[in-house]
């Protein structure tokens, strides 16, 4: 164990740049660590040894000579659903299970051209479609802060290895709530940018118009550090914004005056148990204290988000995933023809979680039912994001729960639907394709464990300066993350 | 509204085994159940979204460029033959 893996990326890049600490020194230190407790944790599911060495000691020549890196050596944790050329991308699947990524994508080649270092691939539920990591077909991944609790998902292999000080920054993928519900279960920052902000080349598709890369840190200006090198335009993606990026990590405040903070009228707090809810009463507070103007803000159609969600998320899954059919990579499954082979392979390759939503997918879009689920869906969409716009004129930022409840036990959520609702809160967020994330805002205590708790701020589309600043003020003001450390992986 | 999951896979091209079909089937009709409340909202006037931010279609220049090597791509394939990847016969004989 070496405090060397408590750094901050800002802090390893600083030290770096100025040769005060070696590239490979940090990525030693933390690949010995995966070595002593990832076997508890189960963070990742492809540790790159190698890789990782390679990358250190190339960033520490790049450094010599006479390079300055914004992420100068920093150990980076990649989710198992973006390519890495040469390596093992399985997205937690059978049916990827032995399939080596033929390129890398974008978000991932940024972070490594600004120095970061790839110490393995992360667990995640099967292609990203979870809120636990259980419906992950190749491993158990294990909260840090409560190894009996899950930590979250889809992204939790990253969120994970960042609590665990496995990773220094976890690269997630959010859909409907993936970044920003691991990153509340396991203490840190969990940022969804934009719909369109980071490209999506090289991330295998889940639900095309939602999917959106971010990052999952310690603290805000890591994220913002994260952002502003993987962000940005990319021809190889065209639904990547073609709009300047501003620099969030040098923009980053320490109070929130002149802010309106709107608070979501039907999110009312008491359906979260008396806990939680204190929990979120302070944290408005705080943000008040801090010099915000509380705003009363309405989604009316909010409530309708997980139903809409449902319908849209799975149709284009089902989409997307007609790709994985035994043909060019992947599982193969014979059969007497082409359709037998194709049928025993998904029947196979695919876990129950993804075989639902392809149903439920295929069903929305089929014949006869089109018009009254996924154009009806695609209309409540609409209306959702208009809500916002609405919002957003009477406000800056919108604060609420990020989760409605503490991480649960391994194996505590069994019904499809229960485990939907783990994303209420956030997933009117992704249908309106508005930047979000969840920064650690408390603790509620299960059994003598204090358990982590997020608060979810959002903001107008483009707006992650904005939406980064008012966080790292919160979080400078607050440090409820540091008050608790994890129990695997504590510093020794 | 009972739902033929078997059709549903049939369209999906997944195999299921009856204790699947049994399964899913509940679980479909439930969620189906919980999305009536979309219902509720008035969207005759609404229009479906297609996009939630600024996007424009994007077109390249039709420029040569290279592209992933062919034996890489070929190394991935389940079953090959050559240069080809091998499949099952398609056309009757």
């Amino acid at each position: 164990m070496s405090v060397l893996t408590e750094r901050s990326a800002a802090e390893i890049a600083r030290d770096v740049n100025a040769r005060k600490l070696s590239a490979r020194e940090v990525v030693d230190a933390t690949l010995a660590h995966v070595d002593a407790i990832d076997a508890e944790v189960g963070a990742y599911l492809t540790p790159l040894h190698d890789l990782a060495r390679a990358t250190a000691s190339r960033v520490d020549e790049r450094v010599a000579h006479g390079e300055r890196l914004p992420l100068a050596g920093v150990p980076l944790a990649v989710k198992d659903n973006m390519c890495l050329v040469g390596t093992r991308t399985t997205c937690a699947s059978k049916i990827l299970e032995r399939w080596s990524a033929p390129y890398t994508a974008t978000a991932v080649q940024r972070m490594l051209d600004a120095g970061c270092v790839p110490i393995g691939k992360t667990n995640l539920d099967e292609f990203a479609m979870g809120s636990s990591c259980e419906n992950s077909a190749l491993g158990v991944t294990r909260n840090p802060f409560d190894l009996t609790r899950v930590p979250g998902g889809s992204s939790g292999g990253s969120a994970a290895a960042v609590a665990a000080r496995e990773a220094t920054i976890g690269l997630g993928s959010d859909t409907g709530g993936s970044i920003r519900e691991p990153g509340a279960f396991c203490n840190l920052i969990g940022f969804k940018p934009t719909y369109g902000r980071v490209s999506r080349y090289g991330l295998i598709a889940f639900a095309s118009s939602l999917d959106q890369i971010g990052p999952l840190t310690r603290s805000v200006e890591d994220a913002a550090l994260a952002f502003d090198a993987m962000g940005g335009h990319d021809p190889m993606d065209g639904t990547s914004i073609d709009r300047a990026l501003e620099p969030t990590a040098t923009a980053l405040r320490e109070d929130l005056r002149g802010l309106r903070v709107g608070i979501v009228r039907e999110f009312a707090l008491d359906a979260l148990g008396p806990e939680m809810a204190a929990v979120y009463e302070r944290a408005y507070a705080d943000l008040k204290a801090l010099g915000a103007t509380l705003v009363d803000v309405s989604l009316p159609t909010a409530e309708h988000g997980l139903a809409t969600y449902y319908l849209i998320a799975p149709a284009e899954c089902s989409s997307n995933l007609a790709r994985f059919d035994g043909v060019r990579y992947g599982l193969r499954v014979d059969g007497p023809d082409v359709n037998a082979m194709y049928e025993r392979t998904r029947a196979a390759g695919f876990g129950a979680e993804v075989k639902r939503r392809i149903l439920i997918g295929t069903y929305a879009l089929s014949s006869g039912y089109y018009d009254a689920y996924y154009v009806r869906a695609q209309k409540a969409r609409t209306l959702i994001a208009r809500d916002f716009a609405d919002a957003f004129a009477g406000c800056d930022l919108i604060a609420c729960p990020a989760t409605s409840c503490p991480p649960f036990a391994i194996g505590a959520v069994s019904d499809p639907y229960s485990m939907y609702l783990m994303d209420y809160y956030t997933i009117p967020m992704s249908l309106a394709g508005i930047p979000a994330l969840s920064v650690p805002c408390g603790w509620v205590s299960e059994g003598g464990t204090p358990l982590p708790i997020g608060l979810q701020l959002a903001a107008p589309h483009f707006a992650e300066g904005l939406l980064l600043g008012a966080a790292h003020a919160y979080e400078r003001a607050t440090e409820h993350a540091s008050k608790h450390t994890p129990r695997a992986g504590a510093p020794a | 509204m009972p739902i033929d999951v078997r059709y549903v896979a049939k369209l999906a091209r997944i195999e299921l085994t009856d204790e699947e079909v049994e399964r899913f089937g509940a679980q479909l009709a439930e969620l189906l159940e919980h999305v009536k409340t979309l219902n509720s909202l008035d969207v005759a006037a609404v229009a479906a979204t297609a996009q939630v931010v600024e996007s424009r279609n994007v077109m390249r220049d039709d420029a040569p460029r290279a592209s992933l090597d062919r034996e890489t791509v070929l190394e991935q394939a389940p079953q090959r033959q050559g240069a080809f990847v091998r499949v099952p016969r398609i056309i009757a004989e």
